[in-house]
């Protein structure tokens, strides 16, 4: 649909020294979060002090320990039914990391193909590819997947394959983009010269050079894909209780707000510092893989 | 120019096409449309009268090519939990999604512009640097927790503005910045880096240099040119700002079209899902046909380009 559209487009090249200091250390920045964070979800069972699942109703919707009425053992208080709020946090971010990396995956995998088959034959392939392209941009995607993952039911690999299959375009524009300019060069026209076939031809040739994108594309879609999940699961239809997703945490805490401020603010926060952190490591690597890349 | 706003017509057409299967497979999804409709300790009798209101024993192409002659004209069907034809409930509740989301970019657009273009004017600068951390902040921030965050800030602690509902202009504030934060954060670093782009051209260098003023030059020679890619984001944004009205209205208790299709989803209210998805893609479509044209008038270099293709 509109094909000159690009998300952000990508910074001037900066005056040597002073920027490319400045983003290597948003670049260290995000990647030491991401990694922390990454850490934690992983090591949840060895370093969660409680158990997530694990209701304490005597010290129910305890403030964090710096609060007057908080206690040492629940560093950032308790929920309503009175579990621990940083083990259930520590044990989302299994859920977070988990489904937003296998989502990704998948939509690239979709995405990579099909932009590769518009992009490389042209014609009739690529005018149907396109349209159908712009057929998933246009459905509003919250919407669509929430009807499928209620008829289909809540599980995690539902979830998956539902956001996957919203978001696979992202991935599919930019690669027939750049497919299209890759085919007319020479070490192409040689390759097929040469007696390449097509599957050959794409794979060894083609998908190498338009690596660069897909690999800025699939970090900023990791971003992306964290958000919808917990927005999936805040609005009740992600993975179910009572695995702890942040999204829940998020819904329970919001009729707490009033009253319990924590709730709501700290998975909150845990969605925001890892969205940012990928967000940091996907702009540098655009910045330093490619910078004329719009995406 | 004429030719290519025809071709540009019939993909929409083909694009709206492709949208009414999708829509009309949603409801087919579990194969047995009656155990999505009905819930689950239905009668076996029920099941059948429904089957047979719904024509669903004819084969599947049938069912298609009635479903589709009914939605160009309107008809959805009726709303199972309300029972009032599900294109009433949406205009309805529609006005109130588009007062949100214009709200929404209009408070984008007037935040991030200006400080998008000051943040590459004054490259580097404090400006620059407090720009950049809003643009980091906002496109991390999922908006129902910055919703949350809000509504306990501005209306739980300060009482400055009410939590939900809507009810005069105050009422709009909190779901509109809400909605409109994550837009902002992306076009003002669309404007920045387009206007950055814009001021290393050569004719900017060159008016410079034959003694045009600053201000001529920031203004009527950059700005007009740094616009044009803004105008295909607003497109897009539109849509990206419709699909987060439903979680706004969904916090807000914003009564819109978001919080009566999540609604609908919870009730098994189908139809009315159907038609809503089919009515704020086609809105979609629509819109980003009209920026289209807006972008021919803007840029005549894009028919050639694309009709090249």
């Amino acid at each position: 649909m509109n094909e000159a559209a690009g998300v952000a487009a990508a910074d001037v090249r900066p005056a040597p020294g002073a920027i490319r200091r400045r983003l290597s250390f948003r670049a260290v920045f995000g990647l030491t979060v991401l990694v922390c964070i990454g850490g934690a979800a992983v090591l949840a069972p060895q370093i969660a002090p409680w158990d997530p699942a694990r209701q304490m109703l005597l010290k129910r919707l305890r403030p964090p320990m710096w609060e007057a009425r908080g206690l040492r053992e629940h560093p950032l208080g308790t929920d309503h039914l009175g579990r621990d709020i940083l083990s259930r946090i520590l044990y989302g971010g299994r859920i977070s990391l988990g489904v937003g990396l296998s989502a990704v995956t998948l939509s690239c995998l979709i995405g990579v193909t099909l932009g590769l088959l518009a992009g490389f034959h042209g014609g009739r392939t690529d005018a149907f590819i396109m349209r159908v392209v712009d057929v998933f941009l246009a459905i509003p995607y919250i919407l669509l997947a929430m009807g499928v993952v209620f008829a289909l039911g809540p599980s995690l690999l539902n979830v998956i394959l539902v956001m996957a299959m919203t978001r696979w375009v992202q991935f599919a524009r930019i690669v027939r983009a750049d497919v299209l300019s890759i085919r007319e060069r020479e070490f192409v026209s040689g390759a097929r010269a040469r007696g390449n076939r097509s599957t050959r031809l794409l794979l060894r040739h083609v998908l190498p050079n338009a690596l660069t994108p897909i690999i800025v594309v699939a970090t900023l879609e990791l971003a992306f894909m964290i958000i919808y999940e917990s927005a999936l699961s805040f609005l009740g239809l992600g993975v179910q209780p009572p695995t702890p997703t942040w999204g829940w945490m998020l819904s329970d805490g919001r009729n707490y707000v009033a009253t319990a401020w924590w709730l709501a603010t700290f998975p909150g926060l845990a969605i925001m510092l890892t969205v940012l952190a990928v967000n940091l490591l996907g702009d540098w690597l655009r910045d330093t893989l490619d910078p004329r890349l719009t995406v | 120019m004429f030719p290519y706003l025809l071709r540009r017509l019939g993909q929409s057409v083909l694009v709206l096409l492709g949208v009414s299967v999708i829509v009309f497979g949603l409801l087919h999804l579990t194969g047995d449309p009656t155990r999505l409709l009905l819930p689950l300790e239905a009668r076996e009798e029920d099941v059948r009268q429904l089957r047979a209101l719904l024509g669903l024993d004819d084969p599947l192409w049938v069912q298609y090519v009635r479903f589709l002659s009914r939605a160009v004209r309107g008809d959805f069907g009726v709303s199972f939990k309300h029972q009032v034809p599900a294109l009433t409930l949406i205009f309805q509740t529609l006005p109130a999604t588009l007062e949100l989301t214009a709200a929404g970019l209009a408070l984008a657009l007037v935040v991030a512009v200006p400080a998008g273009i000051v943040a590459a004017l004054r490259r580097n600068s404090l400006i620059d640097a407090v720009c950049s951390v809003g643009v980091l902040l906002g496109q991390a921030m999922p908006v129902y927790w910055l919703g949350l965050l809000l509504i306990l800030v501005f209306a739980v602690k300060l009482g400055w503005l009410p939590a939900a509902g809507r009810d005069g202009l105050a009422s709009l504030v909190l779901p509109a910045f809400a909605l409109g934060a994550f837009s902002m954060a992306r076009i003002a670093r669309m404007a920045r880096s387009g206007m950055l782009e814009v001021l290393a051209q050569d004719y900017v260098r060159t008016a410079r240099a034959v003694g045009v003023r600053t201000f001529l030059v920031t203004y009527k020679y950059a700005l007009k040119n740094a616009a044009i890619p803004l105008v295909t984001i607003v497109g897009l944004e539109f849509g990206v700002l419709l699909g987060g009205a439903v979680i706004t209205e969904t916090i807000f208790a914003w009564p819109g079209v978001g919080r009566l299709a999540v609604d609908a989803i919870f009730s098994r209210d189908y139809p009315l899902v159907q038609a809503i998805v089919a009515m704020l893609a086609t809105l979609f479509v629509l819109i980003n046909l009209v920026m289209d044209m807006v972008y021919t008038y803007l840029d005549p270099r894009i028919v050639f380009v694309r009709s090249r293709r």
